[in-house]
This record gives C-alpha cells, sequence and structure tokens, in this order.
C-alpha cells in the first residue's frame, strides 16, 4: 500500500487533543482560527472530533461560537466529499485517525483547513464544480446506442478490467488539484480528468470515439500544462496511477497527431 | 417522438436509483430535474461493496431468475409481493449487461466473460462484481451517462438542495416539491407532472449504522407526514459483519464470506490467546455448524441473529461484543484482487491485516425493507409520486439477500422512469388545479423553517439525535422485546417533546448545517415511531423482526403488509395481503438446501 495508512496505536495517549481551524464565514469574509479541545479517546478520526465539537462548540479561550461547517458522507473514503488539509496534508477528514496525526507530528494539535484551489464556501466547506465540469469537458462516459437490451457486452480480458477498474475508483476528491502545482482553480484540465480518459480509452466501446476525448486534452489547459512534479499520485488516496495515465494519453495523443498527419 | 414541451419529471435522489430513472426519462426525450443534498456522485450507493446479483448462468450451475426469484422470496421469508420480484430477476441480466457497456469494470472469467461470486441466501454464484466496491462502480456509470445528459441539456442537477415537502393540490394530486438551497437557505418550488422519490434509507435513525450520513430518510419520512402509505418500515436489516467505530459502523461486505471467509468464536469462553494460536479443534465455527447447507453464507437475518446470540453467551472474542471472520487461510492474491477495497478499509480503521489476522466484527444497522408503499409500477398511493430504490417497500420482504439491493435499485429506478411518463402523457394540466398552489407550499415550509430558528430552550438537537440512536438501536433492532418497544415509543414521544424546545446553535444561516439538520431530526422521530409502533404490533418472528415472545412466523395471523399512515396523532396501522400468487409459503431453513 503507497497511500493506504495503516492505524497504529498511540502507547500514552494526552489527556486531551486540540483541533485548530481555519474559518470563513462567509466566500467573501476575512478568514480567521479557532482552537477547540477535546477529551482524547481511543479510535477517533477527525470526523468524531468535530462532531464532538459541533454538539457545544465553545473553543478552547472558553467563548461559545459557531459550529465548524464541513461535509461529510460515507466516512469510508469513498465519497470524497471530506476531502481537507489536515495538518497540512490535503486528504480525507473520515479516514484521518487522531492516534496516526499525532504519531507523524509529534504533536496533539491538529489543524484543519479547507482545501486552497476550490472556492471556499464557509470553513472546512468547498465548491469542487469546476472538476465535474473537467469531466464534461473531456466526454467522460461510453456512448451507448441506447440503455435498451442489447444483449451482452463484449469481451474484455480480466487483466484489462484489473487495468481499468484501478482508473474507475476515482471519487473526484481533488487531492490531485490540491498538491498539483500548475493547478491554480483555473481550467487546467488535471490528474483526475485525464485518468478518466485513459479509463474510457482503454474500453472497447469507449475506444470508438476515444480521439474526441484526446482532442479535448489538446491545445491550451490541456495535458501538455502537466509539470511532471509528481505530486498528484503521491496525495491520491485511491493509490490511481496518475502518472501513468498521463504519460500514457500524452504518447497516444502524440501517436495520433503523426498518424493523423500522414493520413492528410 | 413528439414529447409535451410542458411535460416535467423531478427526480428527488442521486443514488442508483434516481441516477437509472434520470438516465431512462432524458433518454425517452422528457425533461428532469434532479434534487441531491450532495453531488450525485457522492450518494450513499458508492458504499455498497459486494455486488449485483442476476442470473446469468456463467458456471453452468443450472442457475435461472426463477431461481433467483424463489431464493430471494424465501429469504425474505415470503413477505413480498411476488410479481415485482419476479419481473426484477428476469430483468437482473440485461441490467448487468447494460451496466458492462457503460464501462463498469467487471471481473472477468478466463474466457473474458463477467464473472460471478456467491453471496447469502444461494447456492448459486449470481453475484457480478468490480473488486469489492461494485456500488461504486456501478453509481458513476450512471453518473456518467446522466453527465451526458447533462451537457444535452436534458438533465438539470440541483446539488446541494434538500427536499422538504411535496405540492400537492386540493385532490391530494402531487404537482410538485419544495426543495432548500443547503448554501443559502433559499427555499424554491420545482413544478412537476411527476415526481420519483429515491432517496435510500433512514439508517441515521439509529445513529450509527453502515449508512452515510445523508440517510436520514428525511423526504420519504416527508412524504408520508403529507399522506403517503409507509409499508413494513419495523422491517430493518442489521448486517452480521460491521466494524463498530466511533463515528459509524463500516460494512464489511458478504462478500469476505462469498469468497470463503468464516466466521468462529473460540470454543473456550474468554479465551484469549491470539486467534493464530488457537488451532482448528479449539475453534467453533457456529454458522457452519448450525446451517451446514449454507454455511457462513446463511441470510443475513439468521446470521446476525447467531453472532448475537453467542456473545450474549459470552463466546464472544475476549468476552466482548465481537467475533472473528476469518480470510486468512485464503491466499494473499486473491484477497487483493477480488476483495481488496474493503481489506484496505479494515486496514485503515483497525489496523490489523486481515490477509494475516483474522478480523474482528459485529452486526450493525444496515438496510430498511421497509418504505413508501409502491404498486407493481412503482406508484405510491398519492397521484403523481413515484418511488424507487431502498425508500421504497417492494421486493426484499422481511429480510434482503446480499448483492440485490444494487439490482432492486437499477430495477426500480427503470420501472418508475416508464411509469412517470406514462403518466404524464396524460395528467391534466389545470392551472385552476395548481393556482398559487406552490407558492403557498413554500410559505409552509418558510414558516416551519423561521419557528426552528426562533425556537429558544435548554434542548440540544445532537444531543437528542444520540438518544433516538441508542434507544433505537439497544431496542429495535435484532431482538425485540414487547414493554421495551413501548418504552421506546414513550422515548420517541418525549424527544419530539424535546425538540420544541431546541436552541439552533448557529448564529450564521450561511451555510449552517443546524437548521437542515433539526428537520431531517424532526422527520426522523416521526419515522421512528412507525418503525417501532410497526415493531411492536407484529407479534411474530419474520426475517430481520424477531421476538423471543413470539419466535416462529405466523401465517394465519402476519402474513401481511404493514400499512402506517400519517395522522396528528401518529401513525395510524392496517395491513392488507402479501401477493404469493407464484410461490406458495414454505417454512424457511437454512440447515439443509432448500426444499421446492
Amino acid at each position: 500500500m503507497k497511500n493506504g495508512h495503516k492505524k497504529r496505536v498511540l502507547e500514552n495517549p494526552p489527556e486531551k487533543i486540540e483541533i485548530r481551524i481555519q474559518r470563513r464565514d462567509r466566500p467573501d469574509a476575512p478568514i480567521y482560527w479557532q482552537s477547540f479541545e477535546i477529551n482524547y479517546r481511543r479510535n477517533l478520526n477527525v470526523i468524531s472530533a468535530l462532531m464532538e465539537i459541533r454538539k457545544n462548540p465553545i473553543t478552547k479561550e472558553g467563548i461559545k461560537t459557531n459550529p465548524p461547517v464541513w461535509d461529510m458522507s460515507c466516512l469510508e473514503q469513498v465519497c470524497g466529499i471530506c476531502t481537507m488539509v489536515i495538518n497540512g496534508r490535503v486528504r480525507q477528514a473520515c479516514s484521518a485517525l487522531i492516534d496516526d496525526l499525532i504519531l507523524d507530528s509529534g504533536s496533539n494539535i491538529i489543524t484543519l483547513q479547507p482545501m486552497s484551489k476550490f472556492p471556499n464556501i464557509r470553513d472546512l466547506k468547498v465548491d469542487r464544480t469546476k472538476m465535474f465540469e473537467h469531466l464534461k469537458r473531456v466526454k467522460a462516459w461510453i456512448e451507448l446506442d441506447g440503455t435498451h437490451d442489447l444483449g451482452a457486452g463484449p469481451r474484455i480480458s480480466n487483466k484489462e478490467a484489473q487495468e481499468r477498474y484501478v482508473y474507475s475508483r476515482c471519487m473526484t476528491c481533488g487531492c490531485c488539484l490540491e498538491a498539483c502545482p500548475q493547478y491554480h482553480g483555473d481550467n487546467y484540465i488535471g490528474p483526475q480528468a485525464i485518468a478518466q480518459v485513459r479509463l474510457f480509452n482503454m474500453h472497447p466501446i469507449g475506444k470508438m470515439t476515444k480521439n474526441e476525448r484526446l482532442e479535448a486534452l489538446m491545445g491550451e489547459d490541456g495535458i501538455t500544462n502537466c509539470g511532471n512534479a509528481q505530486n498528484c499520485i503521491k496525495v491520491c488516496p485511491m493509490n490511481i496511477p496518475l502518472t501513468k495515465a498521463i504519460y500514457e494519453t500524452n504518447r497516444e495523443i502524440t501517436m495520433n497527431a503523426i498518424f493523423g498527419w500522414l493520413k492528410k | 417522438m413528439s414529447v409535451s414541451k410542458q411535460a416535467k419529471i423531478v427526480v428527488v435522489g442521486g443514488g442508483l436509483a434516481g441516477l437509472s430513472a434520470t438516465m431512462k426519462i432524458a433518454e425517452a426525450g422528457y425533461d428532469v430535474d434532479l434534487i441531491s443534498v450532495v453531488p450525485v456522485k457522492r450518494s450513499h450507493s458508492v458504499c455498497a461493496q459486494g455486488g449485483i446479483n442476476g442470473a446469468v448462468n456463467t458456471k453452468g450451475e443450472g442457475d435461472s431468475p426463477w431461481k433467483h426469484f424463489d431464493d430471494t422470496v424465501y429469504g425474505g421469508d415470503f413477505l413480498a409481493d411476488q410479481p415485482p420480484v419476479k419481473r426484477m430477476c428476469e430483468m437482473a441480466p440485461q441490467i448487468i449487461y447494460l451496466f458492462d457497456r457503460m464501462g463498469v469494470p467487471f471481473a472477468r472469467t478466463p474466457e473474458g466473460l463477467i464473472d460471478f461470486r456467491r453471496f447469502g441466501g444461494t447456492l448459486h454464484h449470481r453475484t457480478a462484481y468490480a473488486g469489492a466496491s461494485t456500488g461504486q462502480q456501478l453509481l458513476y456509470a450512471l453518473d456518467e451517462q446522466v453527465r451526458k445528459h447533462e451537457v444535452l441539456g436534458k438533465v438539470k442537477k440541483y446539488e446541494g438542495w434538500e427536499m422538504l415537502s411535496l405540492v400537492l393540490d386540493d385532490h391530494q394530486v402531487c404537482r410538485g416539491v419544495v426543495a432548500m438551497n443547503l448554501q443559502n437557505l433559499e427555499l424554491k418550488a420545482f413544478y412537476a407532472d411527476a415526481v420519483i422519490i429515491a432517496t435510500g434509507g433512514p439508517g441515521l435513525i439509529f445513529g450509527k449504522s453502515t449508512n452515510s450520513q445523508t440517510c436520514t430518510g428525511s423526504a420519504a419520512s416527508a412524504c408520508y407526514q403529507q399522506g403517503a402509505k409507509y409499508a413494513n418500515g419495523e422491517f430493518i436489516q442489521v448486517h452480521p459483519t460491521a466494524i463498530p467505530g466511533e463515528d459509524k459502523l463500516r460494512l464489511m461486505s458478504e462478500s469476505a464470506r462469498g469468497e470463503g471467509g468464516r466466521i468462529w468464536v473460540p470454543r473456550k469462553k474468554g479465551d484469549r490467546r491470539d486467534p493464530r494460536d488457537i488451532p482448528e479443534s479449539e475453534r467453533w465455527y457456529f454458522l457452519e455448524e448450525k446451517y451446514p447447507a449454507y454455511g457462513n453464507l446463511v441470510p443475513r437475518d439468521i446470521a446476525t441473529r447467531e453472532i448475537f446470540k453467542v456473545c450474549l453467551e459470552g463466546y464472544g472474542v475476549n468476552g466482548e461484543n465481537q467475533v472473528y471472520l476469518d480470510l486468512t487461510h485464503i491466499p494473499a492474491e486473491i484477497l487483493n484482487r477480488k476483495l481488496g477495497a474493503i481489506l484496505e478499509i479494515y486496514e485503515m480503521f483497525v489496523g490489523d491485516d486481515p490477509r494475516q489476522v483474522p478480523m474482528r466484527i459485529f452486526p450493525g444497522v444496515h438496510y430498511s425493507m421497509g418504505g413508501l408503499w409502491v404498486d407493481y409500477e412503482q406508484r405510491t398511493n398519492i397521484p403523481g409520486l413515484l418511488a424507487a430504490g431502498e425508500c421504497d417497500f417492494s421486493i426484499h420482504g422481511a429480510n434482503r439477500l446480499g448483492a440485490n439491493s444494487l439490482v432492486s435499485c437499477v430495477y426500480g429506478g427503470f420501472v418508475a422512469a416508464s411509469s412517470a411518463i406514462e403518466y404524464v402523457k396524460n395528467v391534466e394540466r389545470k392551472e385552476t388545479e395548481t393556482n398559487g398552489i406552490h407558492e403557498a407550499e413554500v410559505k409552509r415550509q418558510q414558516e416551519i423553517n423561521e419557528k426552528i430558528l426562533k425556537s429558544e430552550g435548554p434542548e440540544n438537537q445532537y444531543k437528542i439525535h444520540e438518544e433516538l440512536g441508542k434507544w433505537m438501536t439497544e431496542n429495535v433492532t435484532v431482538v425485540r422485546y414487547n414493554d421495551k418497544l413501548k418504552e421506546t415509543d414513550n422515548k420517541i414521544l418525549e424527544l419530539m417533546d424535546r425538540f420544541k424546545r431546541i436552541s439552533i446553535n448557529d448564529s450564521n444561516l450561511w451555510a449552517t448545517q443546524a437548521l437542515p439538520h433539526a428537520r431531517q431530526l424532526w422527520n426522523m422521530l416521526e419515522l421512528a415511531r412507525v418503525i417501532t409502533l410497526g415493531a411492536l404490533n407484529r407479534n411474530e418472528s419474520r426475517g430481520a423482526h424477531y421476538k423471543p415472545e413470539f419466535p416462529e412466523r405466523n401465517d394465519e395471523e402476519w402474513l401481511k403488509t404493514t400499512i402506517a399512515e400519517w395522522s396528528s396523532e401518529g401513525p395510524v396501522f392496517s395491513y392488507i395481503p402479501v401477493d404469493t400468487s407464484l410461490i406458495p409459503p414454505r417454512k424457511r431453513d437454512y440447515s439443509k438446501p432448500k426444499g421446492k
């Protein structure tokens, strides 16, 4: 496991932990920081710590305040919604275990910030609509004749299915874009959408329209904006081979350009 | 095709059922407004792990849709109306093929066909799977197809909106919904000729469950409070294998047992040895012993009760409420390929490597068999209102078989779509009928919001929710006693009273989560009564509903569907016959192969 963070046990836990949260009341309001103290318990993760704070939000200094706002849903690291920056690293809050965080940092203070590359709605909540717009741009779907019964699909080897499975796990969480030095909340298509092009272009039916997807990756804001920093692959919680997808897709575009040129 | 330009269908919920319906409606040329509390790609369907059932008979075991049908009805302890179950099982292979064409990376056989694995309640390999995250891949395939229709202008998504109520005209016909924008709290009436509710299950009523935080059952409860019938609410599935956690119970898929995982406890009570040091002869594989034919793959209601029982008798690992789910005898390569996703969840949240050390698991609330009553075309009793997926009551009877939820969601969505299209072709759109009703409903909802926001008192909404969860989990899950059920209903009434004295603890209304949670909480309390009183009334044991005081299934008195209708005095119960026209009810016995 690369990014699989196997749970570890903290031997001498502190009595209390401190959650430092970067807050913002509205998109146009200034940011500010607040700290909250909660009692340490075994098996706490960032989500359960936030739930504890939400019940009765009083800062470390004893001042009553509004509850922090954050997104959460599946709590099993498969929906991607609770992504935030925890102790400086972008990841899902549900799988960020307090013991691990203390072991890594040596401190019982845990810092939470919203992702910085997406519009900040309030506190830890961001708007990642742009990522879904990028999926539209690259036509990240299979073109079907229709959804009526047309019998069995194509035969596919298990090896191909496994290779595609790895890409199909992308939950559009945005970790790769948050870590990418080339992405600044702009139109750069980014690793996630390129990996989805790879996913669809490998499928026997998807292949039939692969040029449309490749074309969407060419030109301004396309695949050539990748600076090969390889940060994306280090933060992807699903261990998707994003750099491989970028390399292979880029090669496919080049081959296409050559053959396209030869055809002319 | 000539489609009336006015026709508009609203789909509420963007999981498998909602997206299936949306895709079919858009493909037929109709406009859809799709309302979802989260971006649809993040819906709870992503949590489904093990697979999707369909009798494709790839393994030459003589499997057939009829056998799938019989397994489902038998597994559901004969409480399901049978005709739609049969239709679903017949459609299941086509559904799997369609998802294959849409690009779901199903595992394959050496010949390149879709591979199938075993699941509970059947002796056939009938479950198609993509790793151990099949729900995620199925949901994404639909998400992608719906995105295409969005680009084509047929679908308009309202993500980050929560449905609060139906808009009903004077004749109790559904003409739309009112939903709230979760950022600015704007209320908006959505005009519709038909509304499909596909909002999933109510797991959060039990506090901690395997469900996502969005699974409040709030929208279905709102429909119930406006006159929709709610059926078989007391049938709540408790999944045998979950990992207890502080914030939720994380599912450990039935596919772990489908691939050969074994459940056991040490034969000696309180044996504290490392499980790897306990020899075979000193392990009690209690499911295999009691149910030789199905072994670890007995249906969930039975596995859950047995695990509960051994723990209650003191055989739980280290004397605690946990048993072993053991995969260590299976080669790591196979485990990684077939179960990788769930093993990672276990490692992430527990720390042990399930390839090396048996997992420790315990049952957790997982699924509601009950839900909005629908006819065989997914229509509720309110004209213009349809329901599909976990929020409807059909298909699963008293107990759902593993890997049947995904297929029932897609089936329900498809049927609801064609049924809604038929309806809107003929519905009258007289202005006199709908004049002002949308504005009036927005106003009514606005007033409820204002009342909650103004409310001041010592009560805390999150604490009320916690208490509700604890009481429901303690008394309305695996083992049910009438006195405890009565006490629980009294407790819910107390919580409903205390709800009136909550203070919203967020003075900033921009993107606040406190008001939406308060609205959901009230709806959960209303549904909690339906579940609890439905269980109190039903004096028998059937499927997931088990009363030691009435340990047998009693077809004479209780082979009937529970119907709850809302009134200001509480739910009013009535009972309607179950359609058993295709397979006569027979006794369930999983100790031997299923009789005919």
